[in-house]
């Protein structure tokens, strides 16, 4: 019989899901300069458009088919076009329609891919990114979401994470955050320093656009965590409260740190703590008590604030801080439930700190660093590749002029009352005699 | 003829402007400016990331003025402006050499 409360809960959650890539567009797209705004929104929506239809084709199948062997790949052809997923099979399925499956988790497949962009902001060309996402989710999400995702049940077998690992990630700390976080720093590394990183001010062009993305993320991510109970239940209401409060105590964190440190609590930081406490909760909301949570929260936050500032040191251009944010916050979610789990959330597990011994904690290290290594490999090699075939960066000139008009041929913003004349409308003699589309546009 | 450009701190305009219209001035060019002088800018932090950001926003105001009202004109916006700390602003006067109104063609002292 299908569930429909289960069934309602799981769609909505999806459709919160969905929302999360938007707000990231707005979150990354304030932080730009105001030359690039349009080139960072549309890496989020290229990936909502494209990774969209490789989900249903095959992503999907790859993801949550019959496991190919050790746990690594589902079978791309079981589910492929997602045949045999159109019948009510609500009975196996414990009350969820398989499709209200593959809709939860194609957002995830989404917003993951898109986080990445952060990484390459004001210097990527759109088409190859948009080559990159696809072959990035084919070769590198849809197998480890395979491996975190999906568990062997009756006769289907699922991935060695979940299944022969059993590390604990509820809703993707490892999957979807250290995986972005790994490959955006791959990506930054190929990608090589923007023009003047480091010594010219990137200051973000619009603060309340990250702030107003900041918040559509939190609004999301409760249908991200608690949706991944994937039922109206106990487990669904107990990790709510969690991304709550471990979200909330992340913000504190990261503005206490910079007020400590810079001597201002500033509004990009207390949407970063924001971020980067829903970061760390992902793994571990089913898992830890609301105490555990502000803790693990407060620790995120603190040391993300921190992070942000390897790249300096270093001399990679991160642009918006993946691997800060979302490479260090889901170590320490999925990390920190090792030390932190207790037996009394719903995962039932104890974790260091409550008596549970280290058994947990290698679990969590070992899919941790799996996840990141074979991600950064992974990445390096697929950025590389495209950098030395179609390009990857812009050119130089580009870069200056801004990546929105070279790349995409817009403004994002008309704030003036004079700009020009409609093309052939006979005033203009800026492009005379070279139609629109001979126009030097890059892709 | 005069050109009277003063360049002054934004929150002062509402003041500077209430000044010049009980004098008598009619009308004026306004726009938002930046710049530095001895004020130099301010520092901001982003994510932990210090910048020095050299550029002020002013408020730049300019008025064609008659001969004689320049430094009635000068000495208005300097008292109406002046806060006496760091940043306050300049004015400067330089010659016009012809004015026209568009609208009628009127020139010089009959266009202002």
């Amino acid at each position: 019989m299908i569930n429909t409360g289960d069934t309602a809960w799981v769609l909505t959650s999806a459709a919160l899901v969905l929302l999360m890539t938007p707000g990231l567009a707005l979150f990354y797209g304030g932080m730009v300069r105001s030359k690039s705004v349009l080139n960072m929104m549309m890496m989020s929506f290229g990936a909502l458009a494209l990774i969209s239809v490789l989900w249903v084709l095959y992503g999907y199948s790859i993801a949550f088919g019959d496991d190919l062997g050790a746990g690594l790949v589902g079978d791309p052809t079981q589910y492929l076009g997602l045949k045999g997923l159109m019948e009510d099979v609500t009975s196996e399925a414990g009350g969820l329609p398989p499709m209200a499956f593959v809709a939860f988790q194609a957002v995830f497949a989404i917003i993951t891919v898109a986080l990445i962009s952060g990484a390459i902001a004001d210097r990527a060309k759109f088409g190859t990114w948009m080559i990159f996402a696809g072959i990035w989710a084919t070769v590198v999400y849809f197998p480890i979401a395979h491996w975190v995702f999906d568990f062997s049940l009756d006769d289907h077998v699922g991935g060695w994470i979940a299944n022969t690992l059993v590390a604990i990630d509820f809703a993707g700390g490892t999957a979807v955050h250290i995986n972005a976080g790994a490959a955006g720093l791959a990506l930054a590394l190929v990608l090589g320093k923007r023009r003047g990183f480091g010594k010219e001010a990137m200051r973000p062009h619009n603060l309340p656009l990250v702030m107003l993305g900041a918040g559509l993320l939190w609004f999301g991510w409760f249908g991200f965590n608690a949706g991944s109970a994937l039922a109206a239940n106990n487990l669904a209401a107990v990790a709510w409260v969690n991304t709550l409060v471990a979200t909330a105590a992340a913000a504190l964190g990261w503005l206490a740190t910079e007020k400590v440190r810079d001597g201002h609590a500033t509004s990009l930081g207390a949407a970063s703590g924001v971020v980067a406490g829903l970061v760390a909760i992902t793994p571990a909301c089913s898992a830890l008590s609301p105490v555990g949570s502000i803790v693990l929260g407060a620790v995120a936050g603190s040391l993300c604030a921190l992070a942000v500032g390897l790249k300096y040191r270093f001399g990679y251009d991160d642009s918006l801080d993946v691997v800060g944010v979302h490479l260090v916050g889901g170590l320490v979610g999925t990390i920190g439930v090792g030390f932190l789990a207790t037996a009394a959330a719903p995962a039932g597990v104890d974790g260091l700190f409550y008596g549970g011994g280290v058994d947990q904690l290698w679990r969590q290290a070992v899919g941790a660093f799996a996840v990141l290594a074979v991600s950064f490999v992974a990445t390096y090699a697929i950025g590389l590749v495209l950098q030395r075939t179609v390009g990857f960066r812009i050119d130089e000139e580009d870069e200056i002029t801004g990546v929105d008009l070279v790349t995409h041929a817009e403004s994002g913003y008309d704030l003036h009352s004079t700009s020009g004349t409609r093309s052939g409308a006979g005033a203009s003699t800026l492009n005379a005699g070279q139609p629109a589309n001979e126009r030097k546009v890059t892709a | 003829m005069k050109l009277v450009t003063a360049v002054i701190k934004p929150h002062k305009w509402e003041e500077v402007r209430e000044a010049l219209e009980t004098f008598g001035v009619t009308g004026m060019t306004v726009s938002e400016v930046n710049g530095y002088g001895r004020q130099k800018g301010h520092t901001e932090v982003y994510r932990g990331a210090e910048y020095d950001i050299a550029l002020v926003p002013k408020i730049r105001i300019e008025i064609v003025v008659d001969d004689p009202d320049a430094d009635d004109v000068v000495g208005i916006v300097v008292k109406s402006a002046q806060t006496g700390r760091i940043g306050d602003g300049k004015v400067w006067v330089v010659p016009v050499d012809s004015v026209v109104r568009v609208r009628t063609g009127d020139r010089d002292e009959a266009a202002l």
